[in-house]
């Protein structure tokens, strides 16, 4: 890996949040939503609207004020939410760390059931194994996520009574009961990931297996335990990081729909609030954080990738 | 092109595929038709009724019959995705054979600023435009499609970069034809199969988010009887009647997976090599 890849890389990424943020910005410059009505309520008087107007600079070209804003999102401030009239930095950024252990939580789980079974399935290609996997994971990537979290929801915690049904409890306060109500969430998310992850594992693995260095190692007289996963398992992994990252994108925008079913307050709902109540400063931060956590983990993924696999050489 | 329709219905997955595909068509084009019941007509008797001969698939909290609602409610769902999918497909399609066509720098900076748009979760963006342009089910139709722009943009141009290098289009450069006619007359027509496979899975992803949308109550409105809101509204009453959550879960799904088959199944018979 280069100096020179690495540094591109990292501009590419600086370029893709600013292309985001002058998005989230003209998108909810559009909304029918006037900053000064809200923030003084329905009775203010028409002076006093104008008087926060050319203070709060509403009327200055949209260019000087995406400037205004982005300098002090660049600096950390994100503004004052105009629901909770409280800094929205740094309330958006405790929902994200609750979102990002939904989501940890849920690739951890991930990656534990779906490689196995990825590699049984590409074993045992063709036969009934391989074919109950791949029909599960048809169902898996089939199912709006909330589908997926309303019929486990039905069963698990309405019928069986095994876990709650909604509510967050932090696992720091309480650890049994808070993994017992993150059970759901991270169920339904891990649901629709492992059927992703596990599809690609199968390909990965059915490809290395018809390698010519798989061969080698079987006419060298390996045992099988050996040329499994100490040749074939480790050069199948690889592009599962890619997909993984990737689907952090979906996780972000899965985790919308997941916390709003389940009523955690991780950024997904915080942003759904502040879309439900147009509470600007809140809409701009969320889907600015989000797409930024999404670009940043594809960066940190394409460098783990070529760190992990020698032979890619980027110029 | 017969010859491909074979191949694909050849395979099982391609076969059970076309039919659950052709059961939506029907239930979009006879669905109104053929529902035993007004998907509005209200039973006070009827209300939470478990699946029978009267109600095959049950009643809701009205006691409106959930099958009727669900035949019904196929029309307002499955046309919203094909549309949603088919404008941005149409744009992503345009937008990358154009940025092949043009190459070089200009290539490079709309890929990136397309690449810049792929990092905004597809739900989040179609959230963020469905609250700016406002609740309804045809401004869901154009966030989806908006989401789906650069997601196509990006297969395209890389199959219309193979195009752009083909001498049949330096022959038309050569012959001084506009950027349009090239765009338009020589480039797409040629990038066509893949776009057509990728968009038919993309339709399930439609499906899905369309359904989504109506969920979180900002796509199509009551009393539609659009299955996302369906679902939306059975959860609230699934102690009592877990049948109004199931059937239309399960319709969305089938909905999902017959689109999956078929797009699957078009490119595995297109590349007949790759037996995976």
């Amino acid at each position: 890996m280069s100096l020179a890849w690495f540094a591109r890389r990292l501009i590419l990424t600086a370029y893709t949040i600013i292309v985001v943020s002058m998005l989230v910005f003209a998108i909810t410059q559009i909304l029918p939503a006037d900053a000064a009505q809200s923030l003084l309520g329905e009775n203010a008087t028409p002076e006093s609207l104008a008087a926060l107007r050319s203070k709060l600079g509403l009327g200055d070209p949209t260019w000087l004020q995406y400037a205004r804003w982005a300098r002090h999102v660049f600096i950390g401030d994100f503004g004052i939410s105009m629901r909770t009239s409280q800094p929205v930095g740094p309330e958006m950024l405790a929902a994200l760390s609750r979102s990002l252990l939904l989501a940890v939580s849920s690739i951890l789980v991930t990656l534990v059931v779906a490689v196995p079974l990825g590699v049984l399935a590409a074993l045992r290609q063709g036969k009934l194994a391989d074919t109950g996997v791949s029909l599960v994971a048809y169902f898996g990537v089939s199912l709006p996520e909330f589908v997926t979290a309303t019929l486990l929801a039905l069963l698990l915690a309405d019928t069986l009574h095994w876990l709650p049904a909604t509510g967050y409890v932090s696992p720091l306060e309480d650890f049994g009961s808070g993994i017992l109500h993150l059970a759901l969430p991270v169920l339904t998310v891990s649901v629709i990931l492992i059927a992703h992850v596990m599809r690609m594992m199968r390909s990965e693995m059915l490809d290395v297996l018809k390698s010519d260095y798989i061969r080698a190692a079987r006419l060298k007289g390996l045992p099988e335990r050996t040329v499994l996963f100490r040749h074939a398992l480790r050069n199948a992994l690889l592009p599962v990081v890619t997909i993984i990252a990737l689907d952090v994108g979906y996780l972000l925008g899965g985790v919308i729909v997941i916390e709003e079913i389940f009523a955690i307050p991780g950024i997904g709902r915080a942003l759904m609030i502040a879309i439900t109540t147009r509470d600007l400063p809140s809409i701009q931060a969320g889907a600015l954080i989000m797409a930024a956590t999404y670009a940043l983990t594809n960066t940190l993924a394409d460098l783990a990738y070529a760190v992990l696999d020698k032979r890619i050489r980027y110029d | 092109m017969i010859e491909l329709f074979i191949r694909l219905l050849r395979r099982p997955q391609g076969f059970i595929g076309v039919v659950l595909l052709l059961l939506v068509a029907a239930a979009c084009l006879f669905g109104s038709a053929l529902a035993p019941y007004a998907p509005e007509k209200i039973d006070f008797l009827g209300r939470f009724r478990a699946p029978g001969w009267q109600n095959w698939l049950g009643a809701d909290q009205f006691g409106r019959d959930i099958l009727s609602r669900l035949m019904v409610g196929a029309r307002s769902t499955v046309p919203m995705a094909l549309i949603a999918t088919f404008i941005g497909s149409a744009a992503g399609a345009i937008i990358g054979v154009g940025s092949a066509y043009l190459g070089g720098r200009s290539d490079e900076a709309i890929m990136r600023t397309n690449d810049a748009m792929m990092a905004i979760p597809g739900l989040l963006l179609a959230l963020l435009l469905v609250s700016t342009l406002g609740n309804g089910a045809s401004n869901a139709v154009i966030a989806i499609a908006v989401a789906f722009a650069p997601g196509m943009a990006r297969v395209t141009r890389s199959v219309a970069l193979n195009v752009r290098n083909q001498d049949y289009v330096k022959a038309a450069i050569a012959r001084g034809e506009s950027a349009s006619w090239i765009i338009f007359r020589e480039m797409l027509p040629n990038v066509m199969a893949p776009i057509v496979i990728e968009s038919t899975i993309r339709v399930s992803f439609a499906v899905m988010l369309f359904a989504t949308l109506s969920f979180l109550g900002v796509g199509a409105q009551p009393p539609a009887s659009e299955w996302g809101l369906m679902v939306a509204d059975a959860r609230q009453y699934m102690h009592q009647a877990p049948w109004g959550l199931i059937a239309p879960s399960g319709a969305i799904a089938l909905t999902a997976i017959a689109f999956n088959l078929v797009g699957d199944g078009l490119r595995d018979a297109l590349n007949p090599k790759d037996e995976r």
